[in-house]
């Protein structure tokens, strides 16, 4: 259904050419669940944004590659005809609640403005949907509600009237970019339960964005982990969860802390700096802060190659050399001998 | 909301009651005496004693304050020392072109800034929008009387389109009053058109990457009316309290615009009683003036809580 090919996206700053998405390919099959995972900064909601064509164009660009939705390349259509698919076919739902709906209109007029946007129909006929959109998101008392400011609603509830929004017009793939990130811990479980009573009713497509592991295994039926603008493992939860095949992954698992940790506090930390993306290491992307990196990893930038069936990673050393590295670092770990 | 209202409008009394004394006392300490002024400087001393006494001057200055104040109240602000008129219906008589000449430089002000702001924005990437930063920040401060010159000599005189002076009430032909107030409508509003679409494009330019405007643009409504709702209306909260002082600011430049145009309006009247120190008439005018200026605060407060939901003041 949406198929991204060698997307680059590159934003025009001060300091330089950001290569914010640097040559993402991935696919979305309908009804699928898609989970991105990687640090701030690696690009997430770039790539998010460059599917809607949401970044602001200039300073953004998009240099190369192509996103095709339903057989037609989104990086050529004009204003017109993606204005046509903005919120029709793809819907989008934003990181904070709280910032996202506009403070000054009743939450009725800005449902009935995603209704009537892309369908003909009476002002009646739009409020009633909406109020049957509130009710589908588990907001009580949706016809008074309708009468309400932003303001007066939780930041949870402001999320499911964004997902109202979102699902206005029946999207077939929906974007949520790191939806949980700003709700506490059992808000977070109940957007993402409602998420998951959605794609079940509706059918609908998921793209879930996230720098919380925890979201995506209990989300995901394909995962993608990105680093520096490009994604460097894709797999199933099971690959990437119990068989991570290059250096990045494996220290994402790795800076987990246990599961009976709360939940907000599973969130990635690794040691040094993520990388500047304007001049972006030679060699592999990672190898500064790689503790496996070799003299080759210098020269060579690792292509993502197979490591399973719909299982693969960027990373120059192959399954085994990596399983055996491994070996040796958690043993050396568990004697606590410094890296 | 009505709580709030009532509230202020209360609390008008000694706001209004502060400005009386403080425009009494300037008015009664500066020098001159209006019985000379009246009757003439080669006047018997008895006949300006006899006038004087008359105009009630001779009596101790906290007795004249105390008249006047408990007049106020009645509803009654004397009576003119020139022309022995009420100054009530004084003031009355030159509301009228005061209030068309601001109603119609605030319309041109609005007419004019708002899609000016609007299309700054719209078009925001490209050379238009320091071409439009330079010319406010020099529409701003080009000096009225100065402007107001420039354009009779230009648009009155070499060329003789507008009429350099005059006023004609509305009652007389729409078209004739629109006529002969739109020069000096326009001079009066050049300053604030440059301020407030300013204030709407900077506001305009910080609400085009907030997460709601994303949020309209995700679903797939059009930019320019993402622009004119979503972006304008966000815009227009902090933009409101600069168009209140600006109307009080227009009433202030009617004084110097009237006199250029000769508009028979308050600002002339002001400023032709100071030249006859008619005492009366121009305490009745500032007074008039500040109360004007109070509750058009007012009615910017309430407008406030109006355009943002958020305030409430209950
Ligand atoms: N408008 C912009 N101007 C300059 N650089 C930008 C802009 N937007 C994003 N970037 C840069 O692009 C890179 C990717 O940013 P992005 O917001 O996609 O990260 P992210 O993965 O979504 O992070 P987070 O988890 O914090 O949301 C970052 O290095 C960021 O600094
Ligand atoms: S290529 Fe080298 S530096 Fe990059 S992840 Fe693999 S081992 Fe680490
Ligand atoms: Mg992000």
């Amino acid at each position: 259904m949406l198929e991204v090919k060698q997307l680059k996206t590159q934003i025009d700053t001060n300091e330089g050419v950001v290569k914010a998405v640097d040559g993402v390919s991935f696919t979305v099959e309908a009804g699928q669940t898609v989970g991105i995972v990687g640090e701030s900064g690696s690009g997430k909601s770039v790539l998010a944004h460059s599917i809607m064509q949401l970044n602001p164009v200039p300073p953004t660009f998009y240099p190369e590659g192509e996103i095709i939705f339903e057989g037609k390349n989104l990086l050529n259509l004009s204003e017109r005809e993606l204005r046509k698919i903005r919120g029709n076919e793809i819907a989008m739902i934003f990181q904070d609640p709280m910032s996202s709906l506009n403070p000054v209109f009743k939450i009725g007029d800005q449902l009935v403005e995603a209704v009537l946007t892309h369908q003909k129909m009476s002002r009646q006929d739009a409020r009633a949907r909406a109020v049957e959109l509130l009710t589908d998101v588990g907001i009580p008392d949706p016809e008074r509600r309708m009468n309400d400011y932003p303001h007066q609603f939780s930041g949870g509830m402001r999320q499911r009237v964004l997902i109202a929004i979102a699902l206005a017009c029946n999207p077939k793939l929906l974007i949520a970019d790191e939806p949980t990130t700003a709700l506490d811990v059992t808000i977070q479980a109940q957007i993402l339960e409602l998420m998951r009573d959605i794609q079940k009713k509706y059918g609908t497509a998921i793209i879930m964005i996230t720098h919380d592991l925890g979201v995506v295994s209990q989300m995901a039926d394909k995962v993608l982990v990105m680093y520096s603008g490009r994604i460097v493992e894709e797999g199933s939860v099971e690959d990437i969860f119990y068989r991570p095949s290059m250096p990045y992954t494996w220290s994402l698992l790795r800076s987990l802390p246990r599961l009976d940790a709360e939940a907000h506090e599973r969130l990635i930390n690794i040691e040094g700096q993520p990388p500047n993306l304007v001049s972006p290491p030679k060699g592999c992307n990672f190898h500064p802060r790689c503790p496996f990196s070799t003299e080759q990893c210098l020269e060579v930038d690792p292509e993502l190659t197979v490591r399973g069936d719909g299982h693969f990673a960027a990373c120059i050393l192959s399954g085994q050399e990596f399983d055996s590295e491994k070996k040796r670092m958690e043993f050396a770990d568990k004697k606590g001998v410094p890296q | 909301m009505l709580q709030y209202t009532v509230r202020r409008l209360v609390s008008i009394i000694p706001v209004m009651l502060i400005v009386s004394v403080i425009v009494f006392l300037i008015v009664h300490l500066t020098p001159g005496n209006p019985a000379y002024l009246i009757l003439g400087e080669d006047s018997s001393p008895e006949a300006i004693e006899q006038l004087e006494a008359q105009l009630g001057l001779d009596k101790p200055m906290v007795m004249q304050f105390f008249d006047w104040i408990k007049n106020i109240f009645t509803g009654d602000l004397g009576q003119s020392i020139y022309s022995s008129e009420p100054v009530t219906q004084v003031i009355m008589e030159r509301v009228g072109p005061t209030f068309s000449l601001m109603m119609m430089s605030m319309a041109l002000t609005l007419l004019i800034a708002i899609p000016t702001a609007i299309f700054v924005v719209w078009r925001r990437n490209t050379v238009l929008d320091p071409l439009f930063t330079s010319a406010s920040l020099v529409g701003a401060s080009i000096p009225e009387f100065w402007f107001a010159m420039l354009l009779v000599l230009g648009l009155g005189v070499a060329i003789p389109i507008f009429p350099v002076a005059g006023y004609v009430p509305i009652a007389e032909g729409f078209f004739t009053w629109f006529y002969h107030l739109i020069l000096p409508a326009f001079v009066l509003a050049a300053v604030e058109i440059g301020l407030i679409a300013r204030m709407l494009r900077d506001g305009m330019l910080e609400a085009v990457n907030q997460d709601y405007t994303k949020t309209a643009r995700a679903k797939g409504v059009k930019e320019s009316i993402v622009l004119m709702k979503h972006v304008f209306s966000n815009a227009l909260i902090p933009t409101t309290t600069v168009i209140g002082v600006t109307v009080a600011g227009l009433l202030g430049g009617t004084v110097i615009i009237e006199t250029i145009f000769t508009i028979p309006g308050i600002g002339q009247l002001l400023i032709d009683s100071i030249h006859r120190r008619d005492y009366p008439v121009i305490q009745g005018v500032v007074l008039f003036i500040a109360a004007i200026y109070v509750v058009i605060n007012l009615l910017v407060d309430l407008l406030y809580a109006f355009l943002d939901p958020r305030i409430r003041y209950d």
